[in-house]
C-alpha cells in the first residue's frame, strides 16, 4: 500500500508539472507536442549537473543548483519551439515534433559523450531528493510540485498576466487590440512550460533510481503528460486530478505483480492502457463542450486583425 | 549581352513560379544546414575528426559496399510506406502522428498471419494493411463525428496499440509467436519461410544480405498509385479538396465526414503495409517487451514525408536519402562518435523543415528579382 501510494506521489508529481506547463503553452495559444522532448532534454541536463557538483555540496545546494539548471535547459530548448513557431510561423505539430525526435537522439548522444563509452546510461546519487516520513518516502519535487500548482492557479487567474495569457490563447486578435504583445505573451508561454517540464523531466528520472539509460527517452511520459492536460480541460486543479488518476494507474502497473492484484491476473500492459483509454472516453463525452483554447495552433499574424 | 540577361531572368522568374522546383530547392537547403549543424555537432564532440570520420563516413558508408546499400534499401521500403502515410494524410489536411501506432497494428497482423496462420506473403501483408486501415480508422471517426483533433487520438491509440500488441504478442511468455530463448517473435527464416517476402535475385545482388527483397519495388508501386489516386483521380481531388477547405468541399457537395476517416484509413493502410515490408523482410524481429518506446520508423516517416514536402514520388527520395545516412551513421567508428548523430542529423533536417515555407519565399526573392519577391511575399502573408 505504501509502495503504491509512493509511486502515485512520484507519477502525480511529474505528470502534473509536465501538464501545467503544457497549459500555460496552449493557454497562450501555442500547442506544445514537444513536451516529451523537453523532458528528456532537462532530465538530461539535471542528471549532468547532479554529477558535476562536488561531493561536500549540501542537499540544498545539490537541488537547487541540478533542479535550476534542468528548468534552464528546458526552457531554452522550448524556445527553439517558440522561434519557429512565433517568429517563422512554422507548423507547431510539426516543429514540436521535430523536437522531440531531436530530443532523444541528442540526449543519446550527449550522454554517451558524457559517458566517455558506449553506453548511454547516466549513473547518480538521488540520495539529496529524498525524504523519509516514517514509511512512506517522498521526494523534493513533491514540495515543488504544490508550490508550482498553487502558483500556476494564482498567476493564471489572479494576475494581470495571467488575464492576459488567456486572451492570447482565446482571441489574439483582441488581445492585440487593446495593447497586448500577442509575441511576447506566447513567448511567455512556451518558456514557462518548457522550464516546467525540463523540471518534470528531471522529477521523473531522478528519484525512483540512481541511474537512466537515456535510450529510452522518458518513455512516453510527455505524451502521457498531455493527455494529463486535456482530461484536465486546461485548467490547474482538474490537471491535478486528472494527474492522480493516470497516475494511479501507472503505479498499479508497475507494481501489480507483487501485490494482492495479481489474482486479478491483468497484465502490465493492461494497467498502462487504461488512462489512455480512459481518457479517450472522457474526450468523446465533452467534445461538445471541450474548453479548449480557441486559437490554440494557429500562428498569429498581425495583418489578419 | 542584354539579351542574355534578360534570359536569364526569364529563366529564374519561371523557377520562381515553379512550385516543385521551389520545394527540392527548399529541401535541399534544410539538407545543406542539417548536415552543416551536424557537422558542427561532430566538431562539438571531437574537432579533430570531424570531417573525415564524421561526416564523410555518414556520407560514403551507405554505398561503399553492396552489403551496405544493401541495408539501405531494406530499411528504405518501409520508411517510404510510413512516408507515404504521413504524407497522405498532410495532403488531406490532416496530420499523422499516428503512423507509429498503425505501424504496429501492422507488425502484428503480418506476424500473426505468418507464425500462427503460416499464409504466404502477400496475405500476411494485405492483413498488415487491413490491421493498419483499422487503426487509422480510428482517429478519422473521432475527427469526424467528434471533433476532437486527430493528433490527440493518434497519441493516444499508439501508445494503447502498443501496449495491447505486446500483450498479445508476449502473453505472459507463453504466446505461440514468443520465442523464449530470443526474447522476441519467432524468425520467420526458420518456421515460416512461405511468410516471407521474396527475394527474387536481391540478396544476391546486395551482397548476399537476406533481408534484401522486392519489398522496395512493392513500395515504389504504392507510391506511384498514391500518386496517381491524388492528383488524377476525381476521389483524390476530393481527398484533397477537403484539406485545403472543408467547408468550401462540404459547400461543393463533398461529404467530408466520409473522407476523413478514408483519408486517416488509407493512411493507416500504408503505414501497416510498411511494417508488413518491415518483418515479412525479415529486417528484424519484433520484441514485444519493449513497451517504454513506439517503432521509430513511425515517426521517421514524418521526417520522410516532410522532406519530401509530402510529394509521393519525392517520399522515394527523402526516404532513401534518411535510410542512407541512418546507415552511414551507424558506420561511424565508435572510438569517435556514436551512431545517433545521424539521427540528430535527421531531426534537425525536420526541424528546419517546418520553417520550409521560408525558405521557398526566399529562393522566390532571389530567383525572381526584388521587386516582384516582395508582392509574392505579401500576398502570401
Amino acid at each position: 500500500m505504501f509502495l503504491l501510494m509512493k509511486y502515485t506521489l512520484l507519477y502525480t508529481v511529474v505528470l502534473m508539472l509536465v501538464a501545467l506547463g503544457g497549459m500555460f503553452s496552449e493557454r497562450s495559444g501555442i500547442i506544445n507536442i514537444a513536451l516529451e522532448g523537453i523532458m528528456v532534454i532537462g532530465g538530461l541536463v539535471g542528471v549532468i549537473a547532479i554529477q558535476m557538483i562536488p561531493d561536500g555540496a549540501s542537499a540544498f545546494t545539490v537541488v537547487l543548483v541540478s533542479v535550476t539548471a534542468a528548468g534552464i535547459a528546458g526552457m531554452l530548448y522550448a524556445a527553439l519551439l517558440a522561434f519557429a513557431s512565433i517568429n517563422l510561423n512554422a507548423d507547431q505539430t510539426i516543429g514540436g515534433t521535430a523536437l522531440n525526435m531531436l530530443a532523444t537522439a541528442l540526449a543519446m548522444v550527449v550522454a554517451k559523450g558524457v559517458n566517455g563509452s558506449a553506453s548511454a546510461k547516466l549513473d547518480y546519487s538521488n540520495r539529496a531528493f529524498i525524504y523519509d516520513f516514517g514509511p512512506l518516502t517522498v521526494n523534493v519535487f513533491l514540495f515543488i510540485g504544490i508550490a508550482v500548482l498553487l502558483l500556476s492557479y494564482f498567476t493564471l487567474y489572479k494576475t494581470r498576466l495571467g488575464l492576459r495569457l488567456r486572451a492570447c490563447g482565446e482571441h489574439p486578435q483582441a488581445a492585440d487590440s487593446v495593447g497586448i504583445n500577442v509575441y511576447k505573451m506566447r513567448y511567455i508561454g512556451v518558456l514557462v512550460s518548457g522550464v516546467l517540464g525540463g523540471i518534470g523531466g528531471m522529477a521523473y528520472i531522478v528519484p525512483p533510481v540512481s541511474s537512466w539509460n537515456f535510450e529510452v527517452g522518458v518513455s512516453g511520459a510527455g505524451f502521457l503528460a498531455l493527455a494529463v492536460m486535456i482530461f484536465g480541460q486546461w485548467k490547474p486543479f482538474r490537471i491535478f486530478l486528472a494527474a492522480v488518476f493516470f497516475a494511479l494507474f501507472k503505479s498499479l502497473a508497475n507494481i501489480a505483480s507483487s501485490t494482492a492484484l495479481v489474482s486479478l491476473g491483468w497484465t502490465q500492459n493492461m494497467y498502462n492502457m487504461i488512462p489512455f483509454i480512459a481518457s479517450m472516453i472522457i474526450l468523446a463525452f465533452t467534445s461538445k463542450k471541450s474548453r479548449a483554447p480557441k486559437a490554440e495552433g494557429i500562428p498569429y499574424d498581425k495583418g489578419s486583425r | 549581352m542584354d539579351n542574355k540577361q534578360a534570359q536569364k531572368a526569364s529563366l529564374g522568374g519561371r523557377l520562381a513560379s515553379s512550385e516543385a522546383f521551389l520545394s527540392v530547392a527548399a529541401s535541399l537547403i534544410c539538407i545543406v544546414i542539417g548536415l552543416a549543424l551536424g557537422v558542427l555537432v561532430l566538431a562539438i564532440i571531437n574537432a579533430q575528426h570531424a570531417i573525415g570520420d564524421g561526416l564523410l563516413v555518414i556520407l560514403q558508408s551507405g554505398s561503399k559496399s553492396a552489403r551496405n546499400m544493401g541495408t539501405v534499401l531494406a530499411n528504405a521500403a518501409p520508411l517510404v510506406m510510413t512516408g507515404l502515410s504521413v504524407g497522405f494524410a498532410f495532403k488531406t489536411g490532416l496530420f499523422n502522428i499516428g503512423a507509429a501506432g498503425q505501424y504496429t497494428l501492422g507488425a502484428f497482423g503480418a506476424l500473426y498471419c505468418a507464425i500462427v496462420l503460416q499464409l504466404p506473403w502477400y496475405l500476411c501483408l494485405l492483413a498488415a494493411m487491413i490491421f493498419g486501415a483499422l487503426w487509422g480508422a480510428i482517429p478519422g471517426i473521432f475527427k469526424a463525428y467528434l471533433n476532437i483533433n486527430e493528433v490527440i487520438t493518434a497519441i493516444m491509440f499508439n501508445w494503447i496499440g502498443l501496449y495491447m500488441v505486446n500483450d498479445i504478442m508476449y502473453g505472459k511468455g507463453k504466446s505461440v509467436m514468443y520465442d523464449l530463448t530470443t526474447t522476441k517473435t519467432y524468425s520467420l527464416r526458420k518456421i515460416a519461410p512461405q511468410s516471407m517476402i521474396p527475394s527474387c535475385g536481391m540478396s544476391d545482388l546486395f551482397g548476399k544480405l537476406q533481408s534484401v527483397t522486392i519489398a522496395i519495388f512493392i513500395a515504389i508501386f504504392f507510391a506511384i498509385i498514391i500518386y496517381i489516386v491524388l492528383n488524377k483521380t476525381t476521389f483524390g481531388y476530393e481527398l484533397r479538396a477537403c484539406g485545403f477547405n472543408k467547408n468550401a468541399a462540404k459547400y461543393a457537395g463533398i461529404n467530408d465526414k466520409r473522407n476523413i476517416i478514408v483519408s486517416m484509413m488509407i493512411a493507416g493502410a500504408l503505414a501497416g503495409v510498411g511494417a508488413g515490408l518491415y518483418y515479412l523482410s525479415t529486417v528484424a524481429e519484433w520484441n514485444p517487451q519493449v513497451s517504454t518506446a513506439l517503432p521509430a520508423m513511425g515517426f521517421n516517416g514524418i521526417s520522410s514525408a516532410l522532406l519530401a514536402c509530402s510529394n509521393p514520388i519525392g517520399t522515394i527520395f527523402s526516404s532513401l536519402f534518411i535510410s542512407y545516412i541512418t546507415v552511414g551513421g551507424t558506420k561511424l567508428s565508435t572510438q569517435y562518435y556514436t551512431k545517433e548523430i545521424a539521427d540528430v542529423i535527421t531531426a534537425l533536417i525536420i526541424y528546419l523543415c517546418a520553417f520550409s515555407l521560408l525558405f521557398k519565399n526566399k529562393i522566390r526573392a532571389l530567383l525572381a528579382g526584388k521587386k516582384r519577391a516582395v508582392t509574392i511575399g505579401k500576398g502570401r502573408e
